[in-house]
């Protein structure tokens, strides 16, 4: 039977039926509310939104592990409340860190799950075998889970989860925190299980993930906004996706502009591109109203243009923030963000490998890579946190290591998930940190003035910072870190969780603030985030393989199967090299 | 096929008893809390703790120096448990009680000779620091001591005069009242109650934090086998913690053990009872490490310290404590231990230290089984 009839055939059966789920935590907005919908057999099937979507409350609804306030959930034929045990027995399920015992080894681990799981003995060799061969983990067999890599580790999980072949496998999150190579072959293997007839329920926040599902259920706080095949949604964007090209000097002006323009949607920059959707029925106007050379060319509609268009379009070009920024004075091309080959070893893993690089004044540099590949570590040193083995780090001239409270002085921090104090109110985050970088008496008491207006953070400004909606936080965060006017700011994965909408905003106000000369360093693993970068740099296992702009980058990988490359195919394409050559040499 | 399933569930519970093994083996945290932490518990109270005050320096007031007071006063000054520092009026030892100088003042007032010449009880005034009540008792019955001693004597010189009763005080099984020889045994007590709750609500609360938890309970594996899973481990643990405590309390410290290494064991195992189940109770009601150890600490850890007649004598504290200590399981362990140890096998005493114990233990793994279910949040 060939691949695509086994897939039909096992298609027709339903293996999840979601009826009217509803699940709430306490008094907070239900997080799944009317949940409706199947998940078939022989697909994989995408659970996707942003963080606080209610992904993984549906995924652990479906193993009976958590039970729905009201509607039913059917697992293959069994329902959630009265044949928790029967489910279990039946399905896989990988949570978000994988559920591996960190001090046990690799084949310590299979056995423990082989065991709960009930495998006979007798099929263990050959199951072992198939799953070692299949996660390519065989040489690692004696290794400790807690010290393999991200995708090893990832891996491990789904073999776990595979040992009795499950007929249903949930995968929360299998993508996070782990380097794209490790993405795609695990993909890779997911797709294998699917013509087996298994069916797969793959959560994520990543919306090029989704676009590559079979089925996808498309969640935003709690609710279902879409369910069907991705394409099925993408559609509706159809012929209203293009990119603006041919572009001189800087395309964030433009940006901001062509944003506030009726009937434009959506834009973000793609490298040396605007890409744009426009509203239904709008006549393009960029041509006249932008200018004459620019062209419009059409794009191929993707999951992030329909998602946005869906949630009513993102806001628009311009930052009441940069508005209120001095402009910085030019100074002569000298660079702000310098670091000479910065190198650090904790023991003998060296985290960061030799790294330099220079951002001149206004512009946008990325650390591109997977999580412990090293940008933190490299973002760290550049603020003063962590102290380097070897190399220099410099900001707005000043000497990390020399000048430290001088250097600090002139950047403002954002750090991952916006460390904020949870306890603490808007209000007092503000005066907090505003304190913290220095701003006493009326300028201080100015820019938290500034900060609530521009922010709007007065209807809540009572509220602790812990209880606010992610939105809010992030701009909060944002608050904080500018409110002292710093000439460098470091974003630490700014917007990663986070919905497109608010993403959009966030970028508006740092593209604003770039234009006013604002210089910003940010870490990512979101390959498109890394667009929005004027330059970037390839981190993968402390190195930083390639440099150079987001164009560049997908340029030097361009062949004739692939002439235009994604950027996790740049990346990935780079990160293969450089090992070919790591081994060569 | 119920023999397979039976199997089946032989299999799960092996499984998940060797995966604890290992992990204790390789994580150097339980083996900090299981073997390090009560080295340095027993050495502590072995060597570091002595509730034996030796030479307490008081301030000692004649205030009519006759033939007999200074006689008292040389008493005085000979026992082994003053340092006496002499003087003539109670005032000149005011500031130096206040400042802790002297730890009381022995006042032998102008009547002492004639009240004692007369026949009358004479009496003495010991004036102590209220603040430190342990210093404070303990000077005011050696003070005591020391008079009647004396009395004793002076009566036997004077063989006239027929001898005033004289007390004679005999301690029995551990007649140098080394509080090592009580200390030691006791703290067994709290090194279990390190291991059964403690190391035990933190193991499971780690499971919830690294998310293993949610892992194993979406495969076939019951709650029981779960619960189960995490007692036998820890339980043996214990008494392997237990074992060493026991040879260096002996072979170390020379406690003597006059009671049953059968005895020691079943007292030990009654005790892990309560304390594993305390252990999971906290971690089924907070799946936070942080959270976890807190409330272990407080909840078991200083009850076994303070509440248990391991330090401070229960019949010495207000009744409403009292009856608190009731359900502190450590209470009958510690003084089931000092009896094994220093009088020997006692059953009746120790038969209904189990059965409260195991009754205690009871309620906590009704407890906890009631709120270990395969759910999560």
């Amino acid at each position: 039977m060939s691949a695509r009839a086994a897939k039909a055939e096992h298609a027709a059966a339903d293996f999840v039926r979601l009826t009217d789920v509803i699940k709430r935590f306490g008094s907070a907005p239900p997080a799944l509310d009317g949940i409706e919908g199947r998940i078939r057999g022989g697909e994989i099937t995408g659970l996707v939104g942003p963080d606080g979507a209610g992904k993984t409350t549906l995924i652990r609804l479906m193993t009976g592990l958590m039970l729905p306030d009201s509607g039913t959930i059917e697992v293959l034929g069994f329902d959630t409340r009265q044949n928790p045990t029967a489910i279990q027995a039946a399905i896989g399920y990988m949570p978000q860190r994988f559920g591996l015992y960190e001090d046990l080894s690799v084949q310590e681990n299979l056995d423990l799950y082989a065991d709960l799981r009930g495998l006979p003995k007798a099929e263990r060799p050959a199951v072992y075998d198939e799953l070692l061969t299949f996660t390519d983990l065989k040489r690692f067999t004696g290794r400790l889970a807690g010290k393999l890599s991200g995708g090893m580790k990832q891996k491990l999980g789904l073999a776990c989860a595979l040992l009795k072949k499950p007929r249903l496998l949930l995968l929360d999150e299998p993508g996070v925190g782990v380097d794209p190579i490790s993405r795609r072959d695990l993909w890779k293997m997911v797709e294998d299980l699917t013509r087996e007839g298994i069916g797969v329920v793959w959560s994520t926040a990543y919306l090029d993930e989704a676009e590559m599902c079979d089925n996808v259920f498309l969640l935003n706080q709690g609710k279902l906004l879409f369910t069907g095949p991705p394409a099925g949604l993408t559609s509706r964007v159809d012929d209203r996706v293009f990119k603006l090209t041919g572009l001189t000097g800087r395309r964030r002006p433009i940006l901001a502009k062509t944003l506030e323009l009726s009937g434009v949607i959506d834009g973000v920059i793609q490298g040396e591109a605007i890409r744009l959707v426009l509203a239904p029925g709008a006549k393009s106007p960029v041509e006249t109203e932008i200018g004459s050379k620019l062209r419009l060319v059409p794009a191929t509609p993707r999951f992030e243009d329909a998602f946005v268009d869906m949630l009513g379009g993102g806001p628009g070009g311009w930052s009441k923030l940069a508005d209120a920024t001095t402009k910085l004075p030019s100074d002569g091309g000298r660079p702000v963000i310098v670091a000479h080959g910065l190198t650090k070893r904790f023991g003998d893993f060296t985290a960061a490998d030799d790294i330099t690089f220079e951002i001149p004044r206004g512009e946008i540099f990325g650390l591109l890579g997977p999580n412990g590949a090293g940008k933190s570590t490299t973002f760290k040193m550049l603020c003063g946190l962590l102290k380097p083995t070897e190399g220099e780090g410099r900001v707005a001239g000043f000497d990390l290591r020399r000048d430290t409270a001088e250097a600090r002085n002139r950047l403002g921090y954002m750090a991952q998930k916006f460390s904020l104090y949870g306890d603490l109110s808007i209000a007092q985050n503000l005066a907090f940190f505003a304190g913290v970088y220095g701003l006493n008496g009326r300028r201080k008491r100015e820019r938290i003035a500034l900060m609530t207006e521009i922010f709007e953070f007065a209807p809540h400004a009572d509220m602790s910072a812990k209880d606010l909606p992610l939105g809010l936080k992030q701009r909060l965060a944002l608050a904080c870190a500018v409110m002292h006017e710093p000439e460098a700011l470091f974003l630490d994965e700014p917007t990663s969780g986070v919905d497109p909408i608010m993403r959009r905003e966030f970028w508006t106000h740092i593209n604003g603030l770039v234009e006013k000369g604002v210089t910003v360093l940010v870490t990512t693993h979101f390959m498109e985030e890394a667009e929005y970068c004027d330059r970037i740099s390839l981190i993968y296992r402390g190195r930083s393989i390639a440099l150079g702009s987001p164009d560049e980058l997908k340029a030097r990988v361009a062949s004739k199967d692939n002439p235009d490359p994604t950027m996790e195919d740049a990346f990935i394409t780079l990160v293969q090299e450089s090992e070919a050559e790591a081994v060569t040499a | 096929m119920s023999d397979s399933r039976r199997l089946d569930r032989v299999r799960r519970l092996a499984a998940l008893v060797r995966k604890e093994t290992y992990q204790v083996i390789r994580d150097p945290s339980s083996i900090l809390i299981a073997f390090v932490l009560p080295l340095i518990l027993l050495f502590l109270f072995g060597y570091g703790v002595s509730l034996d005050a030796t030479r307490t320096r008081i301030g000692l007031v004649v205030e009519d120096p006759t033939p007999v007071t200074r006689d008292l006063a040389a008493s005085f000054q000979a026992s082994r448990y003053f340092e006496v520092v002499n003087g003539n009026d109670r005032r000149e030892f005011e500031e130096d009680l206040i400042t802790s100088r002297v730890r009381g003042i022995v006042v032998i007032p102008a009547t002492f000779a004639a009240d004692y010449a007369a026949g009358t009880s004479p009496a003495i005034q010991v004036i102590v620091d209220g603040s430190d009540p342990n210093t404070a008792s303990f000077v005011q019955n050696y003070a005591r001591g020391v008079v009647a001693n004396w009395a004793a004597l002076r009566g036997a010189d004077a063989a006239a005069r027929p001898p005033a009763i004289s007390v004679e005080q005999r301690f029995w099984f551990n007649p140098q009242l080394t509080s090592r020889f009580f200390l030691v045994p006791g703290s067994i007590a709290i090194v279990m109650t390190l291991v059964g709750t403690l190391l035990t609500s933190l193991v499971v609360a780690r499971e919830w934090e690294r998310g293993t938890m949610e892992a194993i309970m979406a495969t076939p594996v019951t709650a029981a086998e779960l619960l189960i899973g995490k007692i036998l481990p820890y339980f043996i643990l214990g008494l392997a913690s237990m074992t060493l405590c026991m040879l260096l309390a002996i072979f170390l410290f020379g406690v003597p053990f006059r009671g049953s290494i059968l005895a020691l064991y079943a007292l030990s195992a009654s005790f892990l009872v309560p304390a594993l189940g305390q252990g999971l109770l906290i971690s089924a009601a907070t799946k936070n490490q942080f959270l976890a150890s807190q409330l272990a600490l407080l909840s078991a850890f200083l009850p076994a310290f303070l509440l248990s007649g391991f330090l401070f004598e229960i019949n010495s504290m207000p009744t409403v404590i009292q009856w608190i200590t009731t359900v502190v399981p450590a209470r009958y362990f510690i003084s089931s231990l000092q009896t094994v140890f220093l009088a020997g096998d006692i059953w009746p005493l120790f038969l209904q230290a189990i059965a409260v114990m195991l009754l205690i233990g009871a309620v906590f793994f009704a407890l906890a089984a009631r709120s270990t279910r395969k759910r999560i949040g």
